[in-house]
């Protein structure tokens, strides 16, 4: 199962494990990790998913959707280049392990 | 002690039960819990759990009860409010003291005169239980029909059209989404759903169900129409939990009625959710809301109520629906005769439609433009909108209206 490090703001990484082929988002709310809310049940609808992947990975997850894009716009805390929707980030047991940064404001 | 009771472990019972944590509250605090299951997420039920992702998303970990002491009692229904005593009774036989008590009991599916759900192919979606056996109907099924164009039946309609079943949705209104959206964004989705294959019956209500020896056999609709089904859906909208607060004699009207903090005629009681209906709505609210959006926010702004720190509840509504390649966000809430302006790409199927009234922003409709949605709810929560003059300029676009 891929292990998935979520580095928060404020107090020390919340680090879990998700099923391959789902999704980012749901390792985090499964395991109540802080600061993501997933708000819309994974359609990328509310942008409250919002994690900073750290380099390293960017280049190993699917390319951003134009719906995930237009939403990464006007997220609550500021977009960066590695920013994504951890709704839109499938977990892959090709990829054993993924870091992301939590942002500090969600909604 | 203080003791907060909620009944009801739908998005605005453990909303609340978490903000309640978030925000210091020390006392104790109790979720009646209906179903057996770990409280989900509802909106998945009609899309994604019907497809690729049949396990339930949970609204918090399993482990997030016993974390932030919020004892979780599943299975179980409350069916009595004993308002002096403050007490409510449990279907289990207990008796649990408040200081508070919460309502978020949500909506339950509308049933139809003349039809018993029981019968085997004909289903209703409103808990997991009911979209397990959907989803395992529609493995078999090939032919349905969908009692009422409204989000959830328009939802169904496209999983089941992409599974490659024959799909018929009957609306006894003039045109789909009539209570969600304008007439010019109802058109679009229409003809967007006819397009891949689902045929859309106008002006045609439900009679009854044939059922044949075994299953539902075909609708007849209102016009004396047979539609052969081996499926039926009804999704005709919901009505409103309250018998327990009416039972109690609390105020109620289609909904229980609530101030602008939320409490219910006993302030010891306050109703959050699909449940609850302000009493003083905003200009143009319906008072009554039933989406995720209006149950988190009420939820947070009870617990802010119970923690004594709340202004009156003011948030921008929102909703979203997601039909195979439509993907709709709405904010605000439209009058019926809120007069319109699209802007976008109508014929890519990428616009956004604009509603007005006395000139002043009402609603925004926006089909896969998500962009304009998030600028939308912005704009809808301050008082800087734009003007229908704004919006027709040739280079208008909400997000750079919406810029600080």
């Amino acid at each position: 199962m891929p292990t998935v490090v979520f580095h928060q703001p404020d107090s020390p990484p919340d680090v879990v494990e998700g099923k391959a082929g789902t999704s980012l988002m749901r390792a985090a709310v499964e395991n109540n990790v802080r600061g993501i809310v997933g708000e819309c049940g994974g359609q990328a609808m509310c942008a409250t998913c919002h994690v900073y992947v750290h380099p390293e990975y960017l280049d190993e997850l699917e390319p951003i959707g134009e719906d995930e894009d237009e939403m990464l716009e006007d997220t609550a805390a500021p977009r960066l280049d590695r920013s994504r929707l951890g709704c839109q980030v499938a977990l892959d047991d090709a990829l054993p392990e993924i870091h992301v940064d939590v942002p500090p404001t969600q909604v | 002690m203080e003791h907060v009771v909620v009944v009801g472990a739908g998005h605005a019972g453990v909303q609340c039960a978490a903000s309640l944590r978030d925000g210091g509250f020390a006392g104790a605090i109790t979720m009646v819990a209906e179903e057996e299951h770990l409280p989900y997420q509802r909106p998945p039920l009609s899309k994604d759990h019907l497809g690729e992702e049949p396990t339930p998303l949970p609204l918090r970990g399993a482990t997030f009860y016993g974390d932030s002491a919020v004892e979780l009692l599943t299975g179980v229904t409350a069916t009595g409010i004993d308002r002096e005593r403050r007490q409510v009774t449990l279907s289990d036989g207990r008796a649990l003291t408040y200081s508070t008590l919460v309502l978020a009991t949500g909506a339950r599916a509308r049933r139809l005169p003349g039809v018993d759900e029981a019968h085997l192919g004909v289903h209703q979606i409103r808990t997991l239980g009911d979209a397990d056996k959907l989803r395992a109907a529609l493995e078999k099924a090939r032919r349905a029909v969908v009692v009422g164009a409204g989000f959830l039946g328009l939802e169904f309609a496209a999983v089941a059209g992409k599974k490659g079943l024959d799909v018929t949705v009957l609306e006894g209104g003039t045109r789909v989404l009539g209570r969600s959206v304008s007439p010019d964004m109802s058109a679009h989705i229409a003809e967007a759903h006819e397009a891949s294959g689902i045929r859309l019956v106008l002006h045609e209500g439900l009679s009854s169900v044939q059922v044949g020896e075994h299953a539902a056999e075909a609708v007849v609709g209102a016009s004396g129409k047979v539609y052969p089904a081996d499926l039926v859906l009804l999704a005709v909208g919901a009505n409103p939990r309250d018998d327990l607060a009416r039972e109690a004699g609390l105020e109620v009207a289609d909904g229980i009625l609530v101030d602008a903090d939320l409490r219910t005629s006993d302030p010891a009681i306050l109703a959050i959710g699909d449940c609850a209906r302000l009493s003083n709505p905003a200009l143009g609210s319906p008072g009554r809301l039933e989406s995720v959006q209006n149950a988190t926010d009420q939820a947070r702004h009870a617990a802010e109520v119970i923690l004594g720190s709340a202004g009156p509840f003011a948030a921008v509504p929102w909703f979203w629906s997601h039909q195979g390649a439509l993907r709709l966000q709405i904010a605000g809430v439209r009058g019926p005769d809120d007069p319109t302006v699209t802007i976008g790409d109508v014929e890519a199927g990428r616009f956004s439609v604009l509603s007005f009234r006395d000139d002043r922003l009402t609603c925004v409709e926006s089909l896969n433009r998500p962009a304009d949605h998030l600028a939308a709810r912005r704009l809808l929560a301050g008082d800087r909108r734009p003007g229908p003059g704004d919006v027709t300029a040739p280079d208008f676009q909400l997000k750079k209206f919406a810029a600080p």
